[in-house]
């Protein structure tokens, strides 16, 4: 089976609780476990194939264009971390079947628990890198919301959010390694990747990618100053906890160095980097974990530490201990996730996770208690079991090393301590928990859990203990697949016995094991001294960080965007002026040599009424209504303009857009002050003249040297092309309706949006009317002057037959939807201002909103339509046929395109206008005659 | 002949625009505004089918014509504005 399915599966995966969740717990987990048994099942009919050396590729194509494929590889790195992925993955899903309690929710739980399956997966078998992040920050989510599973607990809701910070950011540095590696390598191939070491360290962004790297690797994999998130992630439920927190996700960091290390690796910068944070976080961890009363909190101090010994044998020169950091991964993640399950079954038969009630439990759950004490000796590296070989290895690689030189003996001497705090831990969890007197008044008597709840537990110690005797036969082809994935390479003869003799590493591990009990046997001292620290809360450190920073993200937003319209404009300006005024200062001569057109009479007088008009709309700017007017003498000069210069298209739209934004500004005009306050300081009068006039100065100068300039644009392809291509002599019309078709949907769209958005804004808004005039005269009783009524009704069929020729010629001559949709509305809203709103609501029966929706379903269905004939989306069709009577006329897919832009202009235009208007159709307040 | 008729009917045209203008700027009232804004409106559809003869061609009347319709719905919009405030009630 293709590869693909292994992530695919689980993708799908995630429906199947939510849809069996009502069949009962029971059938709800079995059914949810179905599809990753069946991914399992095709990691393990690859993995012969890749035990015995190969590496198994499959890819989809994704974004074609940007290069970009589902591309996805299994290597013996990948089977392993697939194999630990879905193995423990299935064991949990059964753990938590009986783990959960009736109320929470098993559908959800499930449903999160596989995405996250999905993006851990998606992880370990990417061959893209950009898919590798983007798997990556799934985790991060997934893991979000698996945290919160129980949201009414506040630790719950801020571990989550303290976990997808910390995870999150770290992603952010991934990505930017990611993308500085793509730009080194030229591509995100992880295959080209791998085969780019030598160009990638020796690039001069090599520190770069490394630190990046490594700050999302170690964020995930909390290592040391990240560690501080991983305790307060505790707060999950304990199969997360068993999932997540000890065998897969904080492994995904441990996986991203591993998968990069042959890249990576092999400067100093690597080691020492890498080296130096493993070996702090296995002492901080180690340290810590014995100082916790918390049965989980231990375990997390205990899980930081060990993912800090492996970072450090990743971190050291070494390709046997690269071997050793894969061994200990395995290791790792099975006695571990064994000792989270039964630390949660601990808890959820007796009630409590705290080590100081938690007392004598053996004699209420031996079995139980059997098994969590042989991986607690596993994970402190007892021999014959699999924790005591890989922690052998590590010691005897400590001594190999030579990252520090010559104090270099300090590693083996700090990574014994670590090993002595490790047994130290390991015993307080079994002495503390199992034996040591009677347990004080826990809230239930411990018993030993259901059957079945044991099972993954028993398999998973089972596995430590074959691991840990025979470990050539068990693990020995996985390992040396995945070690030489890792070295990408050939791996160094290893023994993975047992018994090698009297030597140093055997000492190392006898000193920690007797170091261990004596510091066991004297804890009271140690947490005595302990005590006099003060305690740190990492929770509210953490938050009053995030409080410092969102609380300097406010201000900085504050000082940006302070609501002045003025200030913005004003920056925008400068802007402009600085980016075009830069280049023009190099333009030698202003004019250039296209001949000019003599200016006449007519021009001349157009060209004084334009600037007249706006000179006296910047005057008169705080009346508003004489504004208003003199703004309108600006309108109607520039769309004759447009006629003038044989724009006609140009000219309609001008003018029609014209009077509906008139209308549109004296309907909002009512409800505001006649005159604006004088808000402007004579400070501020002087800068923005200034700037207006730098800016006018500028913009003039460019309009001008461009246009007495000879220049081609791409206005001659249009030319050419919108009769043959287009079926339209209307070049303006075919490149909207054809050309830029699929812009101007997306425009028709965002019209018909704003005019819902400003529907649902104004629907219930009851405004302040004024009495009177601005001189304070009451208004005219005459609320429908007859005049106007019967003229504005005479106007009505005239303006229609307008419209719809405008509409129909549009395609050869000047025209087309967008100017007809207005003519249509100016129309209709001259009917509303002569007979008003409550005479046209019972005439036109018209939903405007259902007519926005209708267009842009027209205009969508017309472009899909040619998905029909097996052409791209927005393909205009045409032919020209022959009625009796009409003659011959031509048919274009892109007049029904066109009738799409007409109903959504219209929609959109009498949806806002009358909609403005009803504003005031109740009850208006009158001025009494005292007032007068 | 007619091109001379049209040089001297645009510079008449011309000279009532900017007279139109000056009583717009001047005032004193609305209403005078308004009229002038209206036969500004009047007087730029002369100018445009001046302009479409000058050329012979027949596009130029359907901007007189929607000029003339727009201007009319504009003007009638702001009388209806200053009798009752408010446009569409």
């Amino acid at each position: 089976m293709n590869l693909i399915w292994v992530p695919l599966l689980p993708l799908l995966g995630t429906l199947v609780p939510l849809l069996t969740e009502r069949g009962g717990r029971t059938l709800c987990a079995w059914a949810t476990a179905l599809l990753p048994a069946l991914s399992l099942m095709i990691i393990l009919s690859h993995a012969p194939s890749v035990l015995s050396g190969a590496t198994l590729k499959s890819a989809l194509p994704w974004i074609p264009a940007l290069d970009l494929e589902l591309a996805f590889r299994l290597d013996g790195l990948g089977l392993l971390f697939s194999l630990l992925i879905l193995g423990i993955g299935l064991l949990v899903i059964l753990y938590a079947r009986y783990y959960l309690s009736p109320k929470d929710s098993m559908g959800r739980f499930y449903c999160y628990l596989i995405l996250f399956m999905t993006a851990m997966l998606g992880i370990v078998l990417s061959n893209n890198l950009i898919q590798l992040w983007v798997f990556w920050e799934l985790t991060s989510i997934s893991s979000f919301l698996l945290i919160s599973f129980w949201s009414d607990k506040r630790e719950a809701r801020r571990g989550a959010r303290m976990a997808l910070t910390v995870t999150g950011a770290g992603g952010m540095a991934l990505l930017a390694g990611i993308l500085l590696i793509g730009n080194v390598v030229g591509s995100y191939s992880l295959d080209q990747v791998l085969a780019s070491t030598i160009q990638i360290r020796e690039s001069g962004y090599y520190p770069a990618i490394l630190v990046l790297m490594l700050l999302g690797a170690f964020t995930k994999s909390a290592q040391f100053p990240f560690h501080f998130w991983l305790p307060h992630a505790m707060a999950a439920p304990t199969p997360v906890s068993a999932y997540l927190h000890s065998a897969t996700m904080v492994k995904a960091g441990i996986f991203l160095l591993a998968r990069f290390y042959p890249v990576l690796s092999g400067t100093d910068m690597w080691f020492l980097i890498v080296s130096l944070t493993g070996l702090t976080t296995l002492l901080l961890g180690a340290y810590f974990a014995l100082f916790k009363h918390d049965l989980k909190g231990l375990l997390a101090y205990s899980t930081i530490s060990h993912l800090g010994l492996i970072t450090l044998l990743l971190g050291m020169d070494t390709k046997l201990a690269a071997v050793a950091a894969v061994f200990h991964i395995i290791n790792h993640a099975t006695f571990k996730a064994s000792l989270f399950m039964a630390a949660g079954i601990i808890d959820h038969e007796s009630g409590s996770r705290d080590m100081r009630k938690l007392n004598g439990l053996w004699k209420y759950m031996p079995y139980t208690a059997t098994l969590a004490m042989v991986a607690a000796s596993s994970m402190a590296g007892v021999p014959l079991l699999n924790g005591f070989l890989s922690k052998e290895m590590f010691f005897s690689e400590t001594l190999h090393q030579s990252t520090l030189g010559s104090l270099s003996w300090i590693v083996p001497v700090l990574a014994t301590c670590g090993g002595v705090f490790s047994v130290a831990y390991s015993l307080r969890f079994i002495h503390d928990v199992f034996f040591n007197g009677e347990p004080i008044d826990l809230p239930r008597t411990p018993h030993e859990p259901p059957r079945y709840m044991k099972l993954p537990v028993e398999i998973l110690v089972a596995l430590c203990l074959l691991v840990g005797i025979l470990p050539g036969y068990v693990i020995g082809d996985l390992l040396n697949s995945a070690s030489s994935a890792v070295l990408q390479g050939l791996v160094p003869s290893y023994s993975l016995a047992i018994w090698h003799g009297l030597n140093l590493p055997l000492a190392m591990s006898t000193v920690a094991l007797i170091g261990g009990l004596l510091i066991y046997y004297n804890r009271r001292v140690l947490f005595q001294f302990q005590a006099q620290f003060p305690e740190k809360d990492a929770k509210e450190v953490f938050e009053s960080l995030m409080q410092s920073i969102i609380a300097g993200c406010r201000w900085l937003n504050e000082r940006l965007e302070n609501g002045s319209l003025q200030r913005y404009l004003m920056l925008m300006l400068l802007l402009t002026i600085a980016l075009t005024a830069a280049p023009m200062m190099s333009l030698n001569q202003t004019t250039g040599s296209r001949p000019q057109l003599p200016a006449d009479g007519v021009t001349i007088t157009g060209a004084a009424l334009l600037i007249l008009g706006a000179l006296a709309t910047v005057i008169w700017h705080r009346k508003r209504m004489i504004a208003l007017l003199t703004l309108s003498i600006v309108g109607l000069i520039v769309s004759v303009t447009f006629a003038r210069f044989s724009a006609p298209d140009l000219a309609l739209t001008q003018l029609s857009v014209e009077v509906v934004t008139i209308i549109l500004l004296m309907l909002a005009l009512f409800f505001l002050p006649q005159r604006t306050p004088k808000e402007s300081s004579p400070h501020q009068m002087m800068r923005d003249l200034a700037l207006s006039a730098a800016v006018g100065g500028v913009v003039g100068t460019l309009c001008y040297a461009l246009m007495t300039r000879p220049f081609h644009s791409i206005s001659e392809f249009f030319l050419a092309n919108s009769k043959t291509g287009g079926g339209g002599t209307n070049v303006v019309n075919v490149i909207l309706v054809d050309f830029r078709g699929f812009d101007t949907l997306g425009e028709i769209t965002v019209l018909g949006i704003a005019a819902l958005g400003i529907f649902k804004l104004i629907n219930r808004m009851r405004l302040f009317m004024p009495a009177g005039d601005e001189r304070g005269r009451p208004w005219s009783d005459d609320r429908y002057p007859m005049i106007l009524a019967v003229v504005s009704q005479l106007l009505l069929p005239l303006a229609l037959l307008v419209s719809v020729y405008i509409f129909l010629r549009g395609h050869n001559m000047p025209g087309g939807g967008f100017i007809a949709g207005l003519i249509t509305s100016v129309a209709i809203i001259q009917q509303y201002v002569a007979h008003g709103v409550d005479f046209i609501k019972d005439r036109l029966k018209l939903n405007y909103q259902w007519l926005i929706g209708s267009g842009l379903l027209i205009a969508m269905m017309t472009g899909l339509g040619s998905w029909v004939a097996g052409r791209p989306f927005l393909t205009s069709w045409f032919d020209h046929f022959h009625l009796p009577l009409i003659g011959d006329f031509e048919l274009a897919s892109a007049m029904l395109f066109d009738l799409g832009v007409y109903l959504t202009v219209i929609g959109a235009t009498l949806l806002i206008l009358a909609n403005l208007g009803k504003l005031t159709t109740a009850e208006r307040p009158v001025l009494t005659k005292e007032e007068l | 002949m007619l091109s001379t008729t049209i040089i001297i009917v645009s510079t008449l045209i011309c000279i009532s625009l900017i007279m139109n203008l000056l009583r717009l700027l001047r005032g004193p009232d609305l209403p005078d505004r308004i009229l002038a804004l209206d036969t500004l409106y009047i007087n730029s559809i002369g100018l445009i089918l001046l302009f479409g003869l000058y050329k012979g061609s027949a596009l130029y009347f359907e901007s007189a014509l929607l000029i003339a319709m727009l201007g009319f719905v504009s003007t009638a919009a702001i009388c209806k504005y200053l009798l009752r405030g408010d446009i569409i009630e």
